[in-house]
């Protein structure tokens, strides 16, 4: 896979009238071997790619939800190892385009450049580095671009339209739009932000926008789909496996719940 | 050589630099902009002075440790932040960003704290200007740190338990950066140390370095000597850039005590410098204790305000370009160096400080002769419950 097979997603789910919808799973939970099948069960369920996380001692833009996840994760085996082989796994068997989701400081650990090529190795179209603005983002873009993958970029209800610029001309795979402020979680409201976001890219480019942070219910997800390129719900996703008692419960929870947000991101 | 500013990217070379967020960056180059402006203002200044001389009391002294130095067999002199109003050099830093925050038109502040002298400094200035606080403090760090706790919250600040991690200072400082992604339209975020994305190491500093200013005139050679070695400890290590960097370059010996809790054997300390290696912590590439897939790892120091596996980017840059020495000193030793200042000078240091002194009394003998001064931080009312409760534990 690669940054290609992300275009093209995005162009037949243009042609099919829906957004993309791209949940974000912690990689390595509850365990590794059935963290896989967690993600293959969302596929079957309507899932068109995935955020893949690597789990993080320190998140700093997710809430308790994805902490806790990250914690249990890392204390069942996971982390940065764990989670490529997930990722590969799940590339393999789904065929559905991937992006790792991860903090800067495993990447720099690595280096930018064997990062990148384990990520290329593992299938991945890309990685979201969730603090790494556009200012920082030089060494590690050009590092996938060299693979045939992208590092994707964020703009946030603050954004100014200088850094939008800036991020619209790094030629990002997608623009992750910032649907709240504030860290992951879910919300009660449905976001007011996302229409003029995805309003404000277009005036620059037709890069999709992938809306994500704060998105949870089948309305919230039909409210977003109707502006945006694709959708992100993550920590109501996190939230079921966590409440799950085994891993067969967890699937069974999630068939439920991406089926629901994939019926809700049709825009018919 | 010594950076009068970071870079345009917010970098001492490679260290510093804003690894944020993209909601926060506006908030943060809206911060560097208005920083710099108020910085230039000579109304700013002169607003600013007037509160550190009548409200903070600054300049602080500085004394001769005349029973210390016999014993010692060195020249030692002290200078006296835990005179300055709330009892530490913390102060002198919240005052200047609480004004800064009046000036951007905010008028709710948060912050983290470690040992609770942070904490209780931005309670005092936000009482003072009539702002909003909201205070971080770790689970671990409100028990050990009680008192600081009542102090917050008398006056009119909200103190926020913080359960993720381990419960100190790095998960508070998270779990403010957290709240501000979410509040950043009406609130300022007062870090307090030299830490953090650009720029808030380069203004933490710019309003630490007051300290190292007035040592400079307190002892000129005509008063009082000239230091030939300036010592302090470092947690983020706002407290030692703000004695050190008016002398970074002069021929003046500098070294940052770190915490090496434990033994540094052990694995479990505070010393970033000593013992970590580069990475990106709270936004800033800086060294830290991490593990070989860069997950941070925790620290541990009996010092609340040292135990952190972060520190500042300019002490990075100083460490590795040997423009200051770090080293560190461990748990017991400081505990001792508490009361060796207590008994034999009747001042009772904060655990943080006592590091620096344990280095002094440790190094005693080569130091033999040489006039020493030591950054004397803050007061250690606040670690006495826990001083009491480790030599019941021991008994
Ligand atoms: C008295 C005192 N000294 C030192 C420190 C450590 O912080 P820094 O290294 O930023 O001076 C603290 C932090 O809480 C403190 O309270």
């Amino acid at each position: 896979m690669s940054r290609q097979a992300l275009a093209e997603l995005f162009s037949r789910c243009r042609a099919e009238n829906r957004a993309a919808l791209l949940p974000y799973m912690t990689a390595g939970l509850p365990d590794p071997e059935g963290s896989v099948r967690l993600f293959v069960a969302m596929a079957e369920a309507g899932a068109d790619g995935f955020e893949v996380g690597i789990p993080y001692a320190d998140p700093l833009m997710d809430g308790p939800v994805i902490q806790a996840a990250g914690d249990r994760a890392l204390a069942a085996g996971s982390g940065v190892e764990v989670a490529l082989d997930i990722l590969e796994q799940v590339v393999a068997e789904t065929g559905r385009p991937s992006v790792v989701m991860t903090y800067v400081n495993p990447v720099l650990r690595m280096g930018p450049e064997v990062f990148a090529q384990r990520l290329s190795q593992a299938g991945a179209s890309g990685a979201i580095i969730a603090d790494l603005p556009v200012d920082e983002a030089l060494p590690f873009a050009s590092a996938l671009d060299r693979h045939g993958m992208g590092l994707v970029l964020f703009v946030a209800p603050t954004t100014t339209e200088a850094r939008l610029e800036n991020v619209v001309q790094a030629s990002p795979p997608f623009v992750y739009g910032v649907a709240e402020l504030g860290v992951t979680g879910e919300r009660d409201m449905a976001s007011s932000h996302i229409g003029s976001l995805v309003a404000r890219v277009r005036k620059h480019s037709e890069v999709p926008v992938v809306a994500g942070v704060g998105i949870a219910t089948p309305d919230q997800a039909r409210s977003a789909a109707a502006a945006a390129d694709g959708v992100i719900v993550g920590s109501a996703l996190v939230r079921r496996v966590m409440e799950a008692d085994t891993v067969d419960a967890a699937e069974d929870a999630l068939r439920v719940a991406v089926g629901e947000l994939a019926d809700a991101i049709r825009r018919d | 050589m010594r950076l009068d500013r970071p870079d345009n990217q917010g970098r001492f070379a490679e260290y510093g630099g804003q690894f944020a967020p993209e909601t926060l960056m506006p908030a943060l180059e809206e911060l560097e902009t208005e920083f710099a402006k108020a910085w230039d203002d000579p109304g700013f200044h002169n607003e600013l002075n007037k509160l550190l001389a009548d409200f903070v009391g600054r300049p602080t002294p500085v004394y001769r440790a005349e029973r210390l130095s016999d014993q010692l067999g060195i020249d030692l002199y002290l200078k006296r932040e835990d005179l300055a109003h709330t009892g530490a050099h913390k102060i002198n830093n919240t005052m200047g960003q609480a004004l800064l925050t009046k000036r951007m038109g905010k008028n709710r502040v948060i912050a983290e704290t470690g040992a609770g002298q942070h904490g209780v400094a931005t309670a005092t200035a936000c009482a003072l200007l009539g702002q909003e606080c909201v205070v971080y403090m770790g689970e671990k760090d409100i028990e050990r740190q009680a008192l600081n706790v009542q102090r917050m919250r008398m006056l009119g600040t909200e103190v926020r338990p913080v359960t993720s991690g381990a419960g100190t200072l790095k998960d508070a400082v998270s779990a403010a950066m957290r709240d501000w992604v979410a509040t950043v339209d009406t609130t300022h975020y007062i870090i307090g140390s030299v830490v953090g994305p650009h720029p808030f190491p380069w203004m933490v500093r710019e309003l630490q370095k007051v300290i190292g200013e007035e040592l400079q005139e307190q002892m000129d050679g005509s008063q009082r000597p000239h230091p030939d070695v300036i010592v302090a400890c470092v947690g983020g290590g706002s407290n030692a850039m703000g004695i050190f960097y008016p002398y970074v370059g002069s021929d003046v010996r500098l070294v940052g005590v770190e915490a090496a809790g434990y033994g540094l054997e052990t694995g479990e300390h505070g010393a970033s410098l000593v013992a970590g290696s580069p990475g990106v912590i709270h936004g800033s590439m800086t060294y830290l204790l991490q593990d070989v897939q860069g997950q941070i790892l925790e620290a541990h120091s009996i010092s609340a305000g040292l135990d952190y596996p972060g520190v500042g980017p300019e002490h990075a840059y100083f460490k590795d370009r040997q423009l200051v020495e770090y080293t560190s000193i461990t748990d017991e030793e400081a505990v001792e160096a508490v009361n060796l200042l207590a008994s034999v000078e009747g001042i009772i240091p904060a655990l943080e400080t006592a590091h620096a002194l344990a280095w002094i009394a440790k190094e005693a003998d080569s130091l033999r002769g040489q006039t020493v001064a030591l950054n004397l931080s803050g007061r250690g009312d606040k670690d006495v419950q826990q001083i009491i409760d480790l030599v019941d534990a021991d008994e």
